[in-house]
């Protein structure tokens, strides 16, 4: 429309970077699993953040049992967004019986840095000193 | 001061140039706590204050995504 709406402030927002971690029941299948982390994925974008990255870890064993389970789907997110909607996302996850836990952090720039390089690979020539030796 | 029995000890931190601790990193967090899963204290590992503190945030965080237990009896 030709009205002139100024969407003051709201453009204006600095964004944070965030991490989230979210560990999904075990019981879901693929299909489940790709709808929920697609809902997620929407939130994010739709509520003007944007996703820097985003890793599947796949089915992994959990170091203690939770809610009678001792795996989960663990799925992480790198996000920026605005500070006020980390706790729209956090209710999201509240609400999702598919969640078993979330973890959300926010990210230092010793943080953005270090997960830039880990993207990147670089931490496979023995920058880390003896971080390496589990490491497949 | 009756000191230094052994090597001196330092911090790997600073001497790395680590300034972030992935609390994902379950592989490199385990040299910070003992067999039990108990935060190892600084003056065993050497680390300095400033990343004591982050070492322990981690371990924290590790815990709540089950990285790390809590409690354990052989861990390494």
């Amino acid at each position: 429309m030709t009205t002139k709406t100024k969407s003051k402030t709201t453009e204006s927002v600095v964004l944070k970077d965030y991490e989230s971690v979210i560990i999904f029941t075990p019981v879901l299948n693929d299909e489940q699993l790709k709808d929920a982390v697609a809902k997620y994925r929407k939130l994010v974008t739709d509520e003007g953040g944007e996703l820097v990255h985003e890793e599947n870890w796949g089915l992994t064993k959990l170091a203690y049992p939770m809610q009678k389970k001792s795996t989960g789907f663990y799925i992480l997110f790198e996000y920026r967004s605005k500070p006020d909607f980390i706790s729209k996302f956090e209710l999201a996850f509240r609400r999702d019986e598919r969640i078993m836990r979330y973890l959300t952090v926010s990210l230092d720039k010793h943080a953005v840095i270090y997960n830039q390089r880990k993207r990147n690979g670089e931490f496979n020539q023995g920058k880390k000193d003896q971080k390496q030796e589990g490491a497949k | 001061m009756p000191e230094a029995p052994q090597k001196k000890k330092f911090c790997r931190f600073k001497k790395n140039g680590i300034k972030y601790l992935d609390y994902k990193d379950a592989n490199f967090l385990l040299k910070f706590v003992n067999d039990q899963g108990k935060v190892l204290p600084r003056r065993l590992t050497g680390t300095s204050l400033k990343y004591q503190r982050k070492v322990a945030q981690a371990i924290k965080r590790a815990r709540h995504i089950a990285v790390l237990p809590f409690t354990g009896d052989s861990l390494k």
